[in-house]
């Protein structure tokens, strides 16, 4: 069996280095797997984050050689061995210790998005009637398992730390998932230019470039959404229409 | 008092999968100011990885669908040792349950007309599964779990409980820790829910997270409630068996609800070469029935890859002993011939399967539109679990209650997939109504100061050992290796006892175990506290396994490969004694009403 050199990071903000280990691995193996082994047999107080071990509940993300990846969905045979492979935490949240980080922000701004609140029935049995069609694309965006690369890697937030006036890829996207969903009745396009601080987006695209669920974030959720607040805010000839007709369109 | 931070709500919820969100959403809706801890962060709790679908007689699919029928499916793929009031319950509450969903957010695939789309699944007569591609867990965990942070409930990510607080009889709190600080975390309250889920690590090869070390099982029994059928663990048929780094995970049976057959290594389909018996009038006995029925031919019967799970499994066992197994030890499940059968098969599959398509494309290299997959059994559910009231979920503990996988009755011997997302959402809110409305008839109970003292102190004892004690890994490895080779798929009276004596020793070595570093965020420390509650469980479930002497749903003997009629009229149940040694009693199964028993004739 061939072994291979991981450097991980161990620590907190502050005391934190990247520490050697080597281990065996074997076919098939994912970064994960090396984690592990190494945290059963050289370092059992290493933290690192996982569940599912199949790329559904979005629990073990990390910096793989710089790129933020989940490590379960990594395999071996994708990386340069012949090299230490680094393992680091998400660099856009508060260390914790090791490959741990404080994502409670993300779990704070999903609770100030205002909550899906559906049309009344269609059917006296309380039911709704929807097309396929129609929920395609909702369908889409609620893929998402919520595993925070695309907050991680997105500028606004990584390197500008505007996490008080942008919500951040991830939201944006449960934010068009509730707006194009068929029975929803609120109206969060205001929200979405002041609160949520769509215009600090600039559709560099790092979010759909990194999401393990392959949801075109940018081009489904987010652009639609600036259009929306286009039309509302930034159109003289929409505008002028309201002006005259005397009421707020939609 | 040790150094502990205080929480009090009236209602408690342990476990935050689908029973616990539901069960906090409905106590909260109850009025009640309620406490949900999570053992992950929130939305990761193993419901995520259900695929195939919620089973709800909606009859949107099949209008001959109906409770009556789904009743009768139930009793009969759990070997009729079911708590019949359960299957009652679950089978007419389980469609307002799911429609329930869809008014909070849940997006279901569709029928034509607009509804919510069903789809076949093992031991369902009628297409009853409503779904989203192949992640329903992902889309019902996260439609509670949105709908809950805007409802009166404290979140407290990342907690373990690892005891529970009596006063008197009656429950006054939890103990445990968070991860994140290491800092102990005092609950009290006036009920509480257990919504912990399962047990699957006590076993090598697992479709289970680190999370599922039979926490609640555990705790209930140390407070001095009962466990029931513990004996009947779950072996799905389709685990991924190749690479080595993901046996275990899951592979959902809509693939053979998609048309997916199994084949041995010569190419031929097994499982027409084993139907029991009283699934044989309603089972194909040729390939083109089968094929029709997963096209939805209404006058098809199901192919043999849908008979229930149970039976899948030790088919596939069978195969792989004879030596007619694929070469990593497991046998071919196959979608992609359905390209001989519909246009755009490569199409149609990757829409029907996505999460199957990517898992296998990402992990093993394999393109499932194009070749087989190697699948073998993988432990994945328990149907036994803590006994309670079918109708409240309370257990014999006042103020105790249990809803979800860590529940048992429901299922009896075996459970038909897509039953367990209903049971969650059935159960789950159940538990959360009567362990609100509880609540509100009992003053707050008192803690003891010096059992919460007593408590943090054997928390910490692994600390005092550190590195002279075991590394707790090595322990939980050489379990789980064991409990999967003695008490595992196929069972024999010999081997458990060897497991029961393996089972003392591994008891003192997990006693010994010690845990290096310091109190932040150290896994090390975590799964030696996790150690007692798996060695409690498989402790139960081997002493279960041993006294029922005969072969019936996921609880197969070898020594005793025959169903014994005479052993359908009881429930195993095991105890703590007042001496803390494990008890165990038959419990007989109360009388089946007549109007329920009318109900399974007619549908057989």
């Amino acid at each position: 069996m061939a072994s291979a050199t991981f450097q991980l990071w161990r620590g907190g903000h502050k005391d934190g280095h990247l520490q050697s280990y080597e281990t065996e691995v074997s076919e098939g193996m994912v970064v994960l797997d090396a984690v592990h082994d190494i945290q059963a047999t050289q370092a059992n107080d290493l933290a690192v984050r996982w569940n599912c071990k199949a790329g559904k509940c979005g629990s073990c993300s990390a910096e793989i050689n710089g790129k933020p990846r989940l490590m379960c969905m990594t395999r071996l045979n994708t990386l340069d061995l012949t090299k230490p492979v680094t393992v680091e935490p998400m660099r856009s949240f508060p260390l914790v210790r090791d490959l741990v980080t404080d994502v409670s922000w993300n779990f704070r701004v999903k609770k100030e998005i205002k909550q899906f609140t559906p049309r009344a029935p269609d059917a006296p049995d309380g039911t709704w009637r929807m097309q396929q069609t129609d929920v395609d694309r909702v369908q889409e965006f609620r893929k998402c398992i919520e595993c925070f690369l695309c907050q991680d890697v997105c500028h606004v937030i990584r390197d500008h730390q505007e996490k008080d006036a942008f919500v951040g890829p991830r939201y944006l996207a449960y934010v068009a998932a509730l707006e194009m969903h068929p029975l929803d009745t609120v109206d969060r396009t205001a929200d979405l230019k002041t609160a949520h601080g769509i215009g600090l987006c600039n559709i560099t695209k790092c979010c759909t470039h990194t999401c393990p669920e392959e949801i075109r974030i940018t081009d489904n959720a987010i652009i639609p959404l600036k259009e929306r607040v286009v039309d509302r805010f930034y159109d003289p000839l929409q505008a002028l229409v309201r002006l005259v007709r005397g009421k707020k369109s939609s | 008092m040790a150094d502990v931070e205080t929480h009090e709500h009236d209602v408690l919820v342990i476990g935050a999968g689908g029973a616990g969100l539901r069960a906090a959403i409905e106590a909260a809706a109850s009025g009640a100011t309620v406490g949900l801890v999570c053992k992950s962060l929130l939305g990761k709790a193993h419901t995520v990885m259900a695929e195939g679908g919620v089973a709800a007689a909606l009859a949107n699919v099949d209008d001959r669908d109906n409770w009556m029928v789904h009743f009768a499916d139930t009793m009969r793929g759990g070997q009729y040792v079911n708590n019949w009031r359960m299957a009652e319950l679950h089978a007419k509450e389980a469609p307002d349950r799911v429609r329930e969903l869809e008014k909070w957010g849940a997006v279901f695939d569709r029928t034509s007309d607009g509804r919510i789309l069903q789809r076949n699944f093992g031991g369902h007569r009628y297409p009853r599964l409503a779904h989203v591609g192949d992640r329903t867990g992902l889309e019902m965990i996260r439609t509670l779990q949105d709908h809950a942070i805007h409802q009166a409930v404290d979140v407290h990510m990342e907690v373990t409980i690892i005891a529970l607080l009596k006063d008197g009889d009656r429950i006054s709190g939890a103990f445990g820790y968070d991860r994140e600080r290491g800092r102990f975390r005092l609950f009290k309250c006036k009920a509480a829910v257990l919504a912990t889920g399962g047990v699957g690590r006590a076993y090598s090869i697992t479709s289970n997270s680190w999370e599922y070390t039979a926490d609640g099982q555990s705790l209930a029994y140390n407070a001095g409630a009962a466990l029931q059928d513990m004996e009947f663990v779950q072996f799905h048929p389709t685990g991924m068996v190749w690479p080595p780094s993901v046996k275990g995970i899951l592979v959902t049976e809509g693939v053979r609800g998609e048309g997916g057959v199994l084949r041995n290594s010569e190419g031929r389909r097994f499982m027409f070469d084993d139907i029991p018996d009283n699934y044989r009038a309603q089972t194909a006995d040729n390939e083109e029935e089968g094929w029709r029925y997963t096209q939805g031919d209404k006058n098809a019967r199901r192919p043999p890859e849908l008979l229930t799970r149970d039976h899948v499994a030790r088919c596939i066992m069978r195969e792989v002993k004879a030596g007619r197994g694929s070469p990593h030890g497991g046998v071919y499940l196959d979608i992609a011939w359905i390209k001989q059968r519909v246009p755009n098969g490569a199409e149609v599959i990757r829409k029907k399967l996505p999460s199957m398509y990517h898992q296998f494309k990402q992990l093993a290299d394999i393109d499932i539109t194009e070749q087989p997959m190697e699948v073998g059994p993988t432990t994945h559910y328990i149907m036994g679990g803590i006994r309670v009231d079918g109708d409240s979920q309370m257990t014999g503990v006042p103020g105790l209650f249990a809803a979800g996988e860590c529940a048992a009755g429901l299922h009896g011997a075996n459970r038909l997939g897509g039953n367990s997302l209903s049971d969650l959402l059935v159960f789950g809110k159940r538990a959360g109504e009567h362990a609100a409305a509880y609540a509100r008839t009992q003053p707050a109970g008192r803690v003891d100061a010096a059992e919460v003292d007593r408590l943090a102190h054997g928390a910490l004892a692994p600390f005092e050992r550190a590195g002279n004690g075991e590394a707790p890994y090595a322990v939980q490895h050489d379990l789980q290796e064991m409990m999967q080779q003695l008490v595992g798929i196929v069972r024999r009276e010999d081997e458990m006892q060897r497991a029961l004596d393996h089972l003392v020793l591994m008891r003192r070595r997990a006693e010994a175990a010690g845990a290096t570093g310091n109190r932040e965020y150290n896994p090390g420390w975590h799964t030696s506290m996790d150690l007692g509650n798996l060695l409690t469980i498989s402790e139960a479930i081997a002493r279960s396994a041993i006294v029922r002497t005969e072969s019936r749903g996921g609880h197969f003997r070898d020594d005793h490969p025959d169903k014994d009629p005479a052993q359908a009229t009881y429930n195993l149940v095991a105890r703590k004694g007042a001496d803390g040694a494990m008890q165990l009693s038959k419990e007989p199964i109360p009388p089946l009403p007549a109007e329920l028993a009318r109900v399974i004739e007619e549908q057989k």
